[in-house]
């Protein structure tokens, strides 16, 4: 059966770059759908549990490609439900990066200047607040005195976090159960329904079509809420403007294949992908050293052996984040917390006689799990992802029931990209092997590729036409009335986590699409307000499908 | 188990899970178990179980893997001068070392089906490090091998994880210069 709706604006994904355009729109008076492919789960649903079918693997999506794999958010709330909510703004000279154009990447109109006062309204809707050393994890804490042990910085880290709500669970990638994580579902998407816009989730988007009128045709299929390769039904939906927001890993995907209809995309649609140079390293403590060098004791006996306490990232290393350094240089280490299975399997035993990431000595490291301390490096990578053909039906072809999928990404690392791992894993290492804190490798890159929790720039904003995918206020070039508002529209790496730069971004694309919207007949004005920032729960009913 | 696995298909997979995350043998006549650690391995943390499970999506090519493990055992052998051990399967009847020397062979780069095995392996490990065939607090109490051995602290009594305590609770590090008052990089 074929669904068939109207609507002013339909949203494609409910993530940071879906809900702030689906709330603005709404409250501004426009009639708003937001289709979401993944499933909409409330605080009560989030579990602590490893158990496949858990929310675990129901709210995220691991998309492998050739030489990158992506996770992200696979649910309504998109990343917002999945992320560690560390929210730094991105520093000043990112905004001038050249990569390898030879010339800003980013649109002359987006400076830090420029953006700081929507990052403000973003921080003031989720709200994010500044922390301080109470705040900072035993990881953390770890961390940032053999940074100082190091003669270096450290940071605690901003983050979308009620700390008097959390328990330092560490379960924050399965959902956060205790409302504590600051996520989508909590502020911009409950202000969006309360203004009358409808979220439709497991609908998956797979192609845009434009009418004779000039008006969006979206076709989505809905998908099985338990088996997400099950495709249960199908459906149309017409609407003046389209968003598209489903994810860098995804948005180029749905624009590819409806080229058909549409007509050619820009060069840059599907090309320039960036995994924000990220990568992992794993340092094994040892809790003497930790005691005798750094001086930490937590009170009970214990120096450390705390990896499973706490909430993700709570203190950075800032040092490198540099803008008098040389491109491809600059990176920032952030202590991270990754569950067991993603967080252990590409870990490799410094000290192996025989395999690294398996076997006798990566059971032995496995052993002292609780002493694991995971540093996550974001650097400058040359956006060297490049998409290849759209699957059959939505970003890639699901291998299980959830969770897991191959896409058509490709990617293989440049001498640039590589130059600032190879830097930045060398720092870990002067960090935290000084003194015998500890024995450091990174995850192997041999196993699946390079790996991102942060994809971006995949359809990226710029003034360059035939570098980028979108004008600087996130219209896609040549089809006028959609806007990409996602992560794929950050033209390049950040060198800090984008979640707060893509929100950004998001809420000053809004004044545009709402004229655009005008322009095409659509009663909406752009009010300029914000979700009430204390409003906690989901007064909201999941709709049935 | 599943009925459409042989016995011999089983000893295969569970062989290999076991070069991933080696264990104690279950007896003195367990073959698929080299005996190369102490503790339970992937297999007594349920390896076999996780591969068959309906979420996973590996369950309807394990008996293909099995036999190309097989295959690829059968091909080590002779590469390298091994008596081949009719008693049981190729891969089984690898020692240790051998058996870890062809897994690195079809882990590595470069290998045309190494994205097959690194699947097989992935869920060799996750079946110890998570027992994503069980609910979590259930493997805990029953003692899953592979959390009790990280040392996976237990959760309150409702199921769900609290750590009241979490912090050193005082600075740590100088703050870096260019950081604006908001707590950003400048």
């Amino acid at each position: 059966m074929t669904a068939f709706r109207q609507t002013d604006v339909v949203v494609v994904g409910s993530g940071f770059g879906g809900a702030i355009p689906a709330y603005h729109l709404a409250a501004g008076g426009a009639s708003v759908t937001v289709l979401e492919r993944g499933p909409w789960l409330a605080a009560d649903e989030f579990e602590h549990d490893f158990k496949f079918g858990s929310s675990s693997t129901r709210v995220f999506e691991f998309t492998m490609g050739e030489g990158m794999n992506v996770l992200g958010g696979n649910c309504v709330g998109g990343g917002s439900v999945v992320y560690f909510a560390a929210m730094p703004r991105a520093p000043r000279f990112v905004f001038e990066r050249q990569g390898s154009l030879g010339r800003r990447m980013w649109p002359t109109a987006v400076t830090r200047e420029t953006l700081d006062p929507w990052y403000d309204r973003v921080a003031q809707a989720l709200p994010i607040t500044c922390s301080s050393w109470d705040d900072v994890t035993y990881s953390g804490g770890v961390f940032a005195a053999a940074c100082d042990h190091a003669g270096r910085t450290a940071n605690p880290v901003a983050a979308a976090i009620d700390t008097d709500l959390c328990t330092n669970c560490n379960w924050m990638m399965s959902g956060c159960k205790f409302d504590a994580k600051r996520s989508l579902l909590l502020n911009y998407l409950p202000a969006a329904v309360g203004h009358g816009a409808r979220i439709l989730p497991l609908h998956e988007v797979q192609r845009i079509e434009r009418t004779t009128g000039g008006d969006f045709r979206v076709h989505y299929t809905v998908v099985d809420p338990v088996d997400y390769r099950v495709q249960v039904a199908a459906g149309v939906i017409e609407a003046k403007v389209v968003v598209v927001a489903a994810g860098a890993a995804a948005t180029p995907v749905i624009l590819q294949r409806s080229e058909e209809q549409l007509g050619a995309m820009p060069a840059a649609v599907g090309r320039y992908f960036s995994g924000n140079g990220e990568r992992l390293n794993t340092a094994v403590l040892n809790e003497d050293r930790v005691r005798e060098v750094l001086g930490l004791d937590r009170g009970d006996g214990l120096a450390y052996a705390a990896n499973q306490i706490g909430r993700g990232p709570s203190a950075a290393s800032w040092d490198r984040l540099d803008g008098s350094l040389p491109e491809f240089s600059r990176y920032s280490l952030e202590q991270l917390y990754f569950p067991p299975g993603f967080g252990t399997i590409l870990a490799q035993a410094p000290d192996a006689v025989g395999p690294t990431w398996f076997g006798p000595d990566k059971k032995e490291i496995l052993r002292r799990w609780q002493s694991w301390l995971t540093i996550f490096i974001m650097s400058e990578d040359d956006n060297e992802g490049v998409f290849g053909p759209p699957p059959l039906t939505g970003n890639a072809d699901r291998i299980s029931m959830q969770m897991l999928s191959r896409g058509n990404l490709r990617y293989e690392p440049t001498a640039n990209t590589r130059h600032g791992w190879a830097l930045a894993d060398a720092d870990i290492r002067d960090i935290l092997e000084r003194d015998g804190l500890a024995r450091v490798m990174p995850w192997t890159n041999d196993v699946i590729g390079a790996y991102t929790v942060h994809p971006l720039a995949s359809c990226r904003m710029g003034d360059d036409p035939a570098t980028s995918a979108l004008n600087d206020m996130n219209e896609l070039r040549e089809h006028p009335g959609i806007f990409v508002t996602d992560g794929s529209a950050v033209p390049g790496a950040l060198t800090v986590n984008p979640a707060f730069t893509i929100a950004a971004l998001a809420e000053r694309a809004v004044p545009g699409i709402v004229r655009a919207a005008r322009a095409r007949g659509v009663d909406v004005r752009y009010l300029g307000s914000l979700p009430p920032a204390a409003r906690a729960g989901r007064p909201v009913v999941v709709p049935s499908v | 188990m599943d009925t459409t696995l042989t016995t011999d298909q089983v000893l295969t997979l569970e062989a290999f899970a076991d070069t991933i995350i080696p264990g104690e043998k279950r007896g003195p006549e367990d073959r698929a178990i080299a005996g190369a650690a102490t503790g339970g391995g992937a297999v007594a943390s349920g390896a076999i179980e996780l591969m068959l499970s309906p979420e996973g999506g590996l369950a309807d090519t394990l008996d293909d893997l099995a036999d190309g493990l097989n295959e690829h055992a059968r091909d080590y052998a002779a590469r390298v001068g091994l008596t081949p051990e009719p008693a049981v399967t190729p891969f089984v009847a690898l020692a240790f070392a051998d058996r870890i020397a062809l897994a690195r062979e079809l882990l590595s780069p470069g290998h045309p089906e190494q994205e097959l095995w690194v699947a097989l392996a992935m869920f060799s490990a996750m079946a110890w490090d998570t027992g994503a065939h069980m609910h979590t607090t259930e493997a805990l109490a029953a003692g899953h091998p592979g959390l009790t051995a990280m040392g996976f602290m237990p959760p309150d009594p409702d199921g769900a994880w609290r750590f009241p305590r979490f912090s050193y609770g005082r600075p740590l590090a100088a703050i870096h210069p260019r950081t604006t008052p908001r707590g950003d990089p400048e």
